[in-house]
């Protein structure tokens, strides 16, 4: 009897692993289709991906797509690390208030978050831009005389990068927070009875205990923004714009097989790395469990 | 001391001030006013004749977030009964798929779900359309599934079944397993232990995952663009018409998404005070 | 009068190839309070465990009431656990932890006519009602009914977890390390307690601990073990007057193990000095391990005793002073309330009734020694010591 419900639960995990990859498999299948429907299969070719590195303005968005995600995530992890350690320093209270202010970008809609975002860029632009407009002064520096004109802001990378910043911190916080909270409170007493400062401490001590929780947060920031798409699509503005939003442009018209391939490339990539974090990750479990006998 | 590294946080609290306050306020100050910036309740009031968007949002969100938890439950309640090794492989099998853009995925569904797509292809070859028109006289050469409410709702659940699947799963897994051990030795048989002591004690992992699954299923617009073919509007389109399309109207937009925060609000506020295992949703 | 309940018979145990049950055959009688003791994975928990349903031997058979039930999971048999740590049902209130068992339907075989049918039996309101009321006067938590059971004490928590197994009137409740816990006093107390449950209820007990105190204070079967196998049992008196072997003499109770030979009936001769004892049966010449109790060894003067040696060390422990005595480089615990000072020259008298011979075994040499109280201490500072056993250490 049990084995019979072994086979049962084995073959549901099955079939719902397989309706969760089934849009993926064939996106990798397709991406190697010589024609260029994403239906009918005409035979083994890597046209499109020959194609894809051709292509200036998906290539473009692949690039914005990794570069602000990147650099949102660096900055991210750097903040939320911090913030994270500054705020389970504090009283219950206080951190419980503010920690609940940071989980609004978490469990906010993302189109609430974009709009939001939106409204208060073009808000401030508008009322910056006037300024501009109007005010320039002339700087007079050892005989040379600069004219000093303020630039007129509009969406673009930048506030783009803000509003990734900005819903990425969140996942860090919450990746860092468990770690400290179950850090031994001691560690730092001791480092301090031992003569380190403050500040000392927390490089020595309290980071290497939260590293995991760095690390996976770092990750889980990332996975965020390569997955974004509302939230960019609402303040990136017109110049800018990622791999979502190119293929959502697209999405009206046909999609042209070179996505298939580049989604392929960024799938294997992370797959390879997701691949490589775990076997290492569970090396790492097996050698402590060996150690701890 | 305990002060000093509490103001590590001070920059944080100020980009939160900065970037994660002042929006809502924004989005409060445009939904309480008009064009010209004078208060009013007008764009609440003419929320009135967009009932019917807001009906089948709710409508759809809440059949997809039953679906994930019908699907949803029952896997975890399977993973979190396997070998480590196994749970370590199956967690990032189920998390994998997000790394893949979500318009990609969904956008793949189309080509499955086309008329002539993969689905329909597939009941071609093995005879279906001939054995229904044998039976019932018809002439089907295909199922129209895409662009209908239904491909909405199946487009929805994938992108969203993860979200159930972890926090149940991760709460489950966290049971003690010596309360099922002490169930089992006052009597209870696997039907009475998962009624009485695992069920109960895995409601805030549901809850959780409830609202990780409503929450953006009742704001999506991309999912209803690309498999609703446009035709069936939900408050996601709303939106984003009133905002960058072309019904320019940030007024209405604001009051709409105001609508919509408190909808998120309400199912914060529940998560937080019942719910459980939502940080394990966010940890790979 | 007693009637065997549950026998264990040649019952082996193993994980991965590590042996963890080492043909244990035991069998329990009715209404006995018979606990199983010894260090830390020796064997205990696991015995308990294979008992309670949660384990199948991996070969050898269990029996309750001359009923084979290796097969029978954990639900069906008349058998209870006390969890260490408790194991309380969090989601429910004191009352609800207490009535669980109870409100589970039970099948009961009922004959109807000629014929035997089996049906669900529910009890009623009023019956779970009363059930739970009085076993929550049993063990002295009457009013705690609709309490969170995570707002109560320790102390608190274990009598719910008693009260728990106990109403389903079960015959034999296993209780696992259940007082570990608890803080001496309150584990005196709850020690007695537990002593005047399993008599007043007639139940039969079967209780894990490592505390060789615990175990002779209650139980009216003491088995000891270590390394999968059963080391010796007996009563309490018995366990601690006459130990089978090095590892039991060890275990309970302080002991001064040494190495000697029997000369013959009555006579055992250790240090080339020979002494009275009471001890027979054994070959001539044959080495055994001689045990002497430290509060068995009077101190007497240098010349007069019938050994000699040199205090190395003593500590006032209170009821009396632990004192180290070195005899041809062998150090003897000696407890007496007389004071010998550190360098002192003493001499001891040890009456016949205070010298017990034992077989020599695999324990012979490793302990009784007192130049430290543990093993741990010696291996500390040895850097090459690798205790056997490594690799996959399985909890008692």
């Amino acid at each position: 009897m049990k084995k019979q419900r072994r086979v049962g639960s084995r073959l549901f995990m099955a079939l719902v692993f397989l309706f969760l990859y089934a849009p993926i498999l064939l996106m990798v299948v397709f991406s190697f289709n010589a024609g260029n429907s994403n239906v009918v299969w005409q035979g083994f070719s890597l046209r499109w991906y020959e194609a894809l590195f051709q292509d200036r303005s998906i290539m473009g968005s692949v690039y914005t797509t990794l570069l602000v995600s990147l650099l949102a995530t660096v900055a991210a992890t750097v903040a939320g690390t911090f913030a994270a350690v500054g705020f389970y320093s504090m009283r219950r209270r206080r951190r419980n208030a503010l920690l609940a202010v940071n989980n609004i970008p978490m469990t906010n809609a993302d189109i609430v978050t974009g709009v939001s975002l939106c409204l208060l860029f073009v808000a401030v632009f508008g009322f910056w831009n006037q300024f501009a407009a109007n005010y320039r002064f002339t700087l007079n520096l050892f005989g040379t005389v600069y004219r000093i004109t303020f630039p007129q802001l509009s969406l673009g990378f930048g506030t783009m990068l803000i509003a990734h910043i900005t819903f990425n911190i969140p996942y860090v916080i919450l990746s860092v927070g468990p770690k400290l909270r179950q850090m031994d409170g001691n560690l730092v007493d001791a480092a301090r009875d031992l003569g380190c400062t403050w500040m000392g401490a927390f490089f020595k001590v309290i980071l290497p205990e939260i590293k995991p929780g760095i690390i996976s947060g770092a990750l889980i920031a990332f996975t965020m923004s390569v997955d974004d798409f509302v939230i960019s699509y609402f303040t990136a503005g017109t110049s800018v714009s990622t791999l979502a939003m190119e293929i959502y442009g697209m999405a009206r018209r046909r999609i042209s097989p070179e996505i298939n391939a580049i989604s392929t490339l960024l799938f294997v990539v992370v797959l390879a790395l997701l691949a490589f974090h775990n076997i290492r990750e569970s090396r790492a479990q097996r050698a402590a469990a060996r150690r701890a006998y | 001391m305990k002060h000093k590294r509490s103001l590590l946080a001070l920059p944080y609290v100020g980009w939160m001030a900065l970037f994660v306050v002042s929006p809502i306020i924004m989005v409060v100050i445009y939904a309480f006013t008009t064009a010209g910036f004078e208060p009013t309740a007008s764009n609440f009031t003419s929320m009135g004749t967009y009932v019917s968007i807001f009906a089948r949002s709710f409508q759809l969100a809440l059949i997809a977030t039953v679906i994930c938890l019908l699907i949803g439950y029952p896997i975890s309640y399977v993973m979190a009964k396997e070998g480590p090794g196994f749970q370590r492989v199956a967690t990032v099998l189920i998390m994998l798929p997000m790394w893949v853009n979500f318009l990609l995925r969904t956008y793949s569904w189309m080509a499955i779900l086309e008329n002539n797509g993969l689905l329909n292809q597939l009941f071609d070859a093995i005879g279906l359309f001939d054995l229904i028109n044998g039976l019932f006289g018809t002439d089907l050469t295909y199922f129209r599934m895409i662009r209908t409410q239904g491909a909405v709702v199946l487009g929805m659940v994938y992108n969203y079944l993860p979200f159930m699947i972890l926090p149940i799963y991760s709460v489950i897994l966290k049971l003690d397993r010596s309360l099922l051990e002490a169930a089992q030795d006052l009597g209870a048989n696997s039907a009475h232990v998962f009624r009485r002591v695992i069920f109960p004690l895995s409601l805030p992992g549901v809850l959780s995952g409830v609202t990780m699954v409503f929450v953006p299923s009742v704001s999506t617009f991309a999912i209803s663009r690309l498999l609703g073919g446009g035709t069936h509007m939900m408050l996601g389109d709303l939106i984003e018409q009133q905002f960058l399309g072309g019904a320019y109207n940030p007024h209405l937009g604001s009051a709409i998404a105001l609508v919509m925060m408190l909808i998120v609000i309400v199912c914060m506020w529940v998560m937080n005070r019942f719910g459980q295992g939502e940080e394990q949703a966010v940890v790979l | 009068m007693s009637k065997e309940l549950i026998r264990l018979s040649d019952c082996v145990m193993s994980y991965d190839g590590d042996v963890v049950l080492d043909h244990i055959n035991l069998y329990i009688n009715d209404r006995e309070f018979l606990t199983l003791l010894g260090p830390s994975g020796c064997g205990k928990t696991t015995t308990l465990r294979i008992i309670g349903g949660f384990l199948s031997p991996t070969a050898g058979d269990v029996f309750f009431d001359g009923v084979r039930i290796n097969d029978v999971p954990p639900h069906k048999r008349a058998v209870n656990t006390v969890f260490q740590k408790y194991a309380l049902f969090p989601h429910l209130n004191v009352y609800e932890n207490v009535a669980f068992g109870l409100r589970i339907p039970r099948t009961e075989t009922v004959e109807q006519g000629e014929k035997t049918i089996s049906r669900k039996v529910k009890l009623s309101r009023q019956e779970i009602h009363n059930r739970v009321m009085e076993m929550l006067e049993v063990v002295n938590l009457k009013g705690f009914e609709r309490r969170s059971v995570s707002a109560l004490s320790g102390g608190q928590q274990q009598r719910v977890a008693i009260a728990r197994a106990l109403v389903n009137h079960p015959k034999v409740l296993l209780l696992d390390e259940p007082l570990g816990a608890l803080d001496m006093r309150l584990r005196k107390d709850m020690q007695g307690e537990l002593k005047r449950i399993q008599r007043e209820m007639g139940i039969t007990f079967v209780y894990v601990t490592h505390d060789q105190e615990e175990a002779l204070a209650m139980s009216d079967t003491v088995v000891v073990m270590d390394q999968g196998k059963i080391q010796q049992i007996g009563t309490p008196e018995d366990i601690y007057n006459e130990p089978k072997n090095a590892f039991v003499a060890d275990f309970i109770g302080e002991s001064n193990i040494l190495d000697g030979v029997m000369r013959a009936d009555g006579v055992v001769e250790i240090f080339n000095r020979r002494f009275p004892c009471l001890d027979k049966g054994f070959a001539p010449d044959e080495p055994v391990d001689v045990v002497i109790r430290p509060e068995d060894v009077d101190i007497v003067d240098p010349g007069s005793g019938q050994l000699r040696g040199t205090v190395t060390a003593v500590t006032f422990k209170g009821v009396h002073y632990d004192t180290i005595v070195d005899f041809y480089g062998f150090k003897w615990l000696i407890q007496t309330t007389d004071f010998c000072p550190t360098g002192s020259d003493i001499g001891i008298q040890i009456d016949p009734d205070g010298i017990h011979v034992m077989r020599k075994s695999q324990y012979s040499g490793l302990f009784g020694d007192y130049s430290s109280y543990s093993e741990e201490y010696d291996e500390i500072g040895d850097a090459d010591y690798v205790p056997d056993g490594e690799e996959d250490g399985h909890e008692a």
